[in-house]
């Protein structure tokens, strides 16, 4: 395996435009003005978020519109620090996995709003079980990053 | 259970960095090898599956068309089957049901990857959907890093115990890889040396985790009458199990997680397994990371939830164990991840028919294969037997 012989260096690049649909445009739509919206399925009775056009489990068509509360209880979180191509958050990141208040699945977004260049800071700092609430940008188009992250109470 | 179907042979590359050879010759190469074992020929198979990682790692799609020729599949049925990282096994799955059915008496399996080629966590968060949580999960060990807290803090497990028995997981594996010929990463390592390495994400460090691997593994699937007429030791597929979860990775409890229980489950109800951790004598779980392979073992029955720590630091799954894990060094040593899986199955194989070398655990006749794909989403099972 010693040798190697010539490489390729090529790529490709691929220009996409996906489709929200109406279910995922009114939860985007309601991220502009800070709101945070799931669906609640009539036979489970479990509040989705982000908002869903059906259940998951008993796949039925959930449009049962719930405001959720832009607070939760951290779940779980991990802690980024290396690079990939087309990285679409800067690193050093920490994403976490939040139960929002009155929901039944966990969200995922960032957790911010201190000093994340040091991993043994940010390991004092968080913990699973902390309160965290919503953040929100002052520019906002109808993304997922209208929230710039969730930082601890 | 339908027909019965036997692993009559198996083929691998050395694997690692291949840039010695392009991705069409490093296919060739474990088929070339899978022929050599079972002394069939290209004229023998009656089908050909095949699969890899998502198209963006090379940056060829439809891989299974560009490696007609490298499988000799031209004039024959193909068929591609991709699940992300459990591919190996979904390829496995796909070759035994084609043979299982009546519709094929011969079936080539082959599972590919060419890791250095690309760059694989960019391509991995492509899994992702692109609204939600492609921006948040960075590849794959984000999310094995949330598991193994939410497993840690569910069942109160101290961070300490966690660490020596991940550090023990790695040191095992390491020395493993050592026995076996194809093998990418061998390298000696302390318990120390795991703990001191790099934090990747926490508490996920360096050696806790698989490298990037080129490789690619081929394994003849076969009806009875072809396996009997071959006269060697084969392997009996005596069950398999396939579940998944839903896509978006805060729906679902990943720690008494439903979709490894219910595909080890299915696997152990057709093979007539009550209690695995006596019945198999050799498990080649899929273990990208440390801390996953422990809630493996607890979703796969081998141990009650929050006990794995435990049985790894008194060495049930080490290679003198009461149930060995992964004497191939793993997917730890090892990971060309559209070949993994079947490289789970083929190492299983092995070991049921006497043929694992260096690394053969002494009389072993019931093996478990697995392989996890997706965001924490999919787990697939296999059981070879040495036994019909």
């Amino acid at each position: 395996m010693a040798r190697e012989y010539r490489t390729l260096k090529t790529e490709v690049r691929l220009p996409y435009e996906v489709a929200y649909g109406a279910t995922w445009t009114r939860f985007f739509e309601g991220l502009k003005d800070k709101k945070i919206y799931g669906t609640r399925c009539k036979e489970c009775k479990r509040v989705l978020v982000p908002a869903r056009s059906f259940c998951p489990r008993c796949f039925v068509t959930t449009d049962e519109w719930v405001e959720v509360k832009e607070e939760g209880t951290l779940v779980a979180w991990c802690y980024t620090n290396y690079r990939y191509f087309g990285m679409p958050i800067e690193p050093p990141f920490v994403t976490g996995l939040i139960r929002l208040d009155g929901t039944d699945v966990n969200f995922l977004h960032l957790i911010g709003g201190f000093d994340l260049s040091n991993f043994e800071e940010v390991s004092k700092t968080l913990r699973n079980g902390i309160k965290v609430k919503a953040v929100w940008s002052e520019e906002r188009r109808g993304h997922i990053l209208d929230i710039r992250y969730f930082e601890p109470v | 259970m339908a027909r019965a179907v036997a692993v009559v042979g198996v083929g691998q590359t050395h694997h690692g960095r291949r840039m010695d050879v392009s991705y069409p010759d490093l296919v060739r190469e474990a088929v070339v090898r899978v022929f050599e074992d079972t002394g069939l020929s290209p004229k023998d198979v009656d089908g050909v599956v095949s699969g890899t990682m998502p198209s963006m790692m090379e940056g060829v799609a439809l891989t299974h068309l560009y490696f007609a020729e490298a499988m000799q599949a031209v004039g024959k049925p193909i068929l591609k089957t991709e699940t992300c990282g459990s591919t190996g096994v979904s390829i496995a799955h796909t070759a035994f049901y084609w043979v299982a059915s009546g519709m094929a008496e011969v079936v080539l399996a082959v599972g590919h990857e060419k890791m250095y080629e690309g760059d694989s966590q960019a391509t991995m968060t492509t899994v992702l959907d692109p609204f939600y949580q492609r921006y948040f999960l960075a590849g794959a060990p984000g999310v094995f890093s949330m598991q193994s807290q939410l497993w840690a803090t569910r069942y109160k497990i101290p961070q300490d115990k966690i660490r020596d028995a991940a550090a023990f997981i790695s040191v095992t594996h390491h020395q493993s890889a050592f026995d076996n010929p194809y093998a990418h990463i061998k390298m000696k390592v302390t318990m120390e040396d795991v703990k001191n390495s790099r934090i990747i994400v926490y508490p996920i460090r360096l050696l806790d985790v698989c490298p990037n691997s080129d490789g690619a593994c081929a394994v003849i699937f076969a009806s009875e009458k072809v396996a009997k007429r071959l006269g060697r030791k084969v392997a009996w597929v005596k069950g398999v199990g396939y579940r998944g979860d839903e896509q978006f990775f805060g729906d679902s409890d990943k720690v008494v997680w439903q979709s490894a229980i219910e595909a080890a489950k299915q696997a152990y109800d057709q093979a007539g397994i009550k209690d695995p951790l006596k019945e198999l004598d050799v498990a080649e779980v899929y273990n990208p990371f440390t801390y996953q392979e422990m809630i493996f073992y607890e979703c796969f029955g081998f141990c009650e939830f929050g006990k794995a720590p435990d049985l790894v630091l008194r060495g049930i799954f080490s290679r003198e164990g009461e149930l060995p894990v992964c004497p191939s060094g793993g997917v730890l040593c090892t990971n060309p991840i559209g070949a993994t899986g079947l490289i789970r199955v083929a190492e299983a194989a092995m070991q049921v028919t006497g043929r694992a070398g260096e690394h053969q655990v002494p009389g072993a006749k019931l093996a478990l294969a697995h392989a996890m794909g997706g965001i924490d989403q999919f787990n697939g099972v296999m059981i070879l037997g040495s036994e019909l």
